[in-house]
């Protein structure tokens, strides 16, 4: 039985009074400790999934279950330790006024978890990040900083999903590759599953097993990552996409 | 005779957590080439681009021993001559055209507004002008475009107008700040290849500014690579898988690559002496 | 002293602040410097300063008592020996009157500042977060305070409520609130759809704890700058009813009061009521300055980038 299982999803809302069909009968499965990647362009609809599962967006067909359970949509705390999510744009995802202390320890404080202060510190440890950084506000933290607390934030409560929307495109490349190594360790490291969305190939090529291609709203096509990587596409806007990634335009 | 000359560039910023550099001694020679500056956040590299253009507003203060356009002096030069070279003679386009742009006036206005002012043309002219400008980069229905406002179109519409628009005065010098960074990674060729184009059809010298070194050697002739506001590496673009400096290395390597190995990608090393 | 001073400094631009009490003192230390930059803002927190000092140390300050009557002294001209701003009609100090009226003047502006605005924030974040009917209902009780000229349901109030000072400052705080709910209000909804309250509503955090712990803090900039651009006008309105004789009553020195009482004598003894206006004018400025000068080192957008 797969983890996260999509059937059918379609997210329609109304933006500006038109209605706007972000996501149209997609659908997905993703095995536990797989790592499944979304990829697409602006407007394939690839973060209103993770949205719609996180609740954030209106689901207005189909079904999405976790663990074989639909999705409650005032699922709250009995979701929250099973689903965590990394945002993408680390100057917006944490508060401002809230020093990274606060921000790492509130999960625990909502969910009455105690010994806050040696989780702290050890989330602290886990993505790398000095201890002495407890007591400072986000903007003293460059970008790839403030995306591991983000992460170390989303691991508080030991989620068994990572829901990822596009945790490095705000990044510079050096920084990038840093935090794309944190991911992947982490996930051998405590199993996780992740479901990452990200308009770059590369990136979901390296971090993922297997690939949905969107395009406006809907499912183009799926790839395992050897097909990715043997160009073995047989959509033509897989193929279009494959061939402008940056990636090709340097021979090796 | 190079068209930029530039020689030692130092931009600094006085705040009230002391002083900061953004650009440390920056020297290079333009002709009418395309130049690419790589770098990641921090670089200078954005600074570098407006301190050409002398768009830097106090508490940031532009130094240099010599910044020289076609043998004009930028840095003595007054504020009235830089606004008669800004458009017509130098030219930059910016990352984002739902910023850059004007988002309660139509599109054909503002391509016709430069023209109508600063060259006195009549509307019909400035009219043609415009659609031509519009046609150069490919747009293939110039007239629904003149009409449109900046907010219905798409990105690289958008951006494809921005370029029309600082193409139309025929600068000598186009300075692109991430012109492609906000769009997606197919309409990125198509605007790329225009802006190929118009360059070599124009002769006019390019500096590129990207944080992205595969599309930076791809398109440009020759490669600045900038870090904490320092050029640290400069070569041809075609010599950028020998690059010779740790960072410019460290770049190529640390891009994930489709087929590549799974093992985690190399970082860089920002210990190093060169890092400080 | 230095010395100690500059480890304080060093201690408060610690770039890794080993406890939270570190860390605020830290960032208001940082914005007390770039406060400090800008001079006409430097000008307002003088005045709001020397006002605090006189009316903390009036008993010390004033020359004179400012309630015995003196008639034999009656409507001495400015600098007649001992009485640097003359002297009113019955004979009391003007500069006396006016230090203890500025405790008067702060006891009223510091109650109604803690007490409307908090209001108008608790309403306006409320409104702002659920949206819907709450928002509607909110916002509707909202406008139709705001409909009301502020001095005219003052005045009713007062008219209800008996004339005193305990009733001026209901009566003006009870019609200040509405612009603090709509400030919140809008800045709620520019908070709500941030990728941060997101991420705490994914913990599952509850309403309570997002609006007080989240909305609030982002709020607070705005209201506080509005807060002090807001005291002038309530200094006014206290002055306005004072003058109306529904205030403060005599004989205290309420400023608005002196004014009312001056009138009289405004052609020949022109300084009985222009004093005490002088004062009003002053400390209004300065708290505008003041509210000017935090506009730039509160905004949200621009702190700490």
């Amino acid at each position: 039985m797969a983890l996260i299982e999509i059937d059918n999803l379609s997210v329609t809302f109304l933006s500006k009074g038109h209605r706007v069909n972000a996501v149209k009968d997609v659908s997905l499965s993703v095995a536990a400790q797989e790592s499944f990647g979304l990829v697409g362009e602006s407007g394939s609809g690839k973060s209103t999934i993770l949205r719609a599962i996180c609740g954030l967006a209106p689901i207005s067909g189909g079904a999405i279950r976790i663990g074989g359970q639909v999705l409650d949509r005032k699922a709250g705390k009995a979701f929250a330790v099973r689903v965590q999510m990394v945002f993408q744009d680390p100057y917006a995802s944490l508060h401002p006024r809230h020093i990274i202390d606060r921000t790492l320890s509130e999960p625990l404080a909502i969910h009455g978890i105690g010994d806050t202060d040696a989780r702290v510190m050890r989330a602290l440890d886990d993505v790398g990040l000095p201890r002495n950084f407890r007591f400072r506000f986000p903007h003293q933290l460059s970008g790839g900083q403030r995306q591991r607390v983000a992460i170390a934030r989303a691991l508080m409560l030991e989620p068994e999903i990572l829901l990822l929307d596009e945790p490095t495109s705000a990044l510079d490349a050096s920084v990038q590759a840093e935090t794309l190594n944190l991911l992947n360790r982490l996930r051998a490291e405590r199993g996780l599953t992740f479901l990452m969305v990200s308009h770059d190939l590369a990136v979901i090529d390296h971090m993922c097993d297997r690939v949905l291609v969107m395009q406006h709203g809907a499912a183009v096509e799926e790839l395992t990552r050897d097909q990715l990587a043997g160009a073995q596409m047989k959509t033509d806007y897989a193929r279009s996409l494959f061939a402008a990634s940056a990636d090709r335009m340097l021979a090796g | 005779m190079s068209l930029l000359s530039v020689k030692n560039l130092r931009v600094s910023f006085d705040t009230e957590a002391g002083l900061v550099e953004a650009v440390r001694g920056v020297s290079f020679d333009l002709g009418r080439e395309r130049l690419g500056i790589v770098g990641e956040s921090g670089s200078g590299k954005t600074m570098t681009g407006r301190a050409v253009l002398r768009l830097i507003r106090p508490p940031g203060r532009i130094e240099a021993d010599s910044l020289l356009f076609d043998g004009q002096d930028l840095m003595t030069a007054s504020e009235r001559e830089m606004r008669a070279l800004r458009g017509p003679r130098i030219a930059m386009v910016m990352q984002d055209p739902k910023y850059s742009l004007n988002p309660v006036m139509k599109v054909g206005a503002q391509l016709v507004e430069g023209l109508r002012q600063r060259d006195r043309m009549s509307k019909m002219d400035a009219h043609d002008k415009a659609i031509a400008a519009l046609e150069a980069v490919q747009i293939r229905d110039p007239e629904r475009v003149m009409e449109a406002y900046p907010h219905e179109l798409s990105g690289g519409m958008g951006q494809r107008v921005m370029i029309a628009m600082m193409l139309i005065p025929n600068p000598d010098l186009l300075i692109a700040d991430e012109p492609t960074s906000a769009l997606d990674v197919t309409v990125q060729a198509e605007v790329l290849a225009i802006l190929d184009n118009l360059v070599k059809t124009r002769g006019m010298g390019l500096i590129f500014i990207s944080h992205d070194l595969r599309l930076v050697a791809r398109f440009c002739d020759r490669v600045l690579v900038m870090y904490k506001g320092r050029v640290v590496e400069e070569l041809a673009a075609k010599d950028l898988m020998q690059a010779k400096h740790p960072y410019t290395q460290g770049l190529l390597n640390c891009l994930p690559r489709i087929g590549g190995p799974r093992q985690p990608l190399p970082g860089l090393d920002r210990s190093a002496d060169w890092a400080v | 002293m230095s010395a100690g001073m500059s480890q304080i400094t060093t201690w408060l631009r610690d770039p890794n602040p080993t406890s939270r009490r570190q860390a605020r003192l830290g960032q208001a230390y940082m914005a007390w410097l770039r406060m400090r930059r800008n001079p006409l803002a430097m000008v307002g927190l003088g005045i709001v300063a020397v006002l605090m000092i006189m009316a903390a140390f009036a008993p010390w300050l004033a020359p004179h008592d400012p309630i015995t009557q003196d008639l034999s002294n009656r409507l001495h001209p400015p600098f007649t020996p001992g009485h640097i701003l003359g002297t009113d009609d019955f004979g009391r100090d003007i500069l006396s009157r006016i230090l203890y009226g500025s405790r008067i003047t702060l006891f009223i502006i510091g109650l109604v500042a803690v007490t409307a605005p908090v209001f108008g924030l608790a309403v306006g974040t409320v409104a702002g977060y659920f949206g819907g009917w709450t928002d509607e209902i909110l916002m509707r009780i909202t406008d139709i305070f705001l409909a009301f000229p502020k001095l005219i349901l003052a005045l009713a109030l007062v008219a209800v409520l008996g004339p005193g000072m305990e009733n001026a400052i209901l009566a003006i705080a009870i019609t200040s609130w509405p612009p603090y709910a709509r400030v919140a209000r809008a800045e709620t909804l520019t908070v709500r759809t941030s990728d941060y309250i997101a991420a705490v509503r994914l913990q599952g955090a509850g309403p309570v704890r997002i609006i007080l712990g989240h909305v609030m803090p982002m709020c607070l900039p705005s209201v506080i700058i509005r807060v002090t651009l807001d005291m002038a006008g309530v200094i006014l309105i206290a002055a306005g009813l004072g003058f109306l004789g529904l205030g403060v009553q005599p004989p205290l020195p309420e400023w608005g009061a002196m004014i009312s009482a001056g009138r009289k004598y405004l052609f020949e003894q022109w300084w009985v009521a222009t004093m005490p206006g002088l004062a009003i004018f002053i400390v209004s400025l300065g708290f505008n300055l003041l509210g000017d000068g935090l506009r730039d080192v509160l905004d949200p957008r621009s702190a700490g980038r």
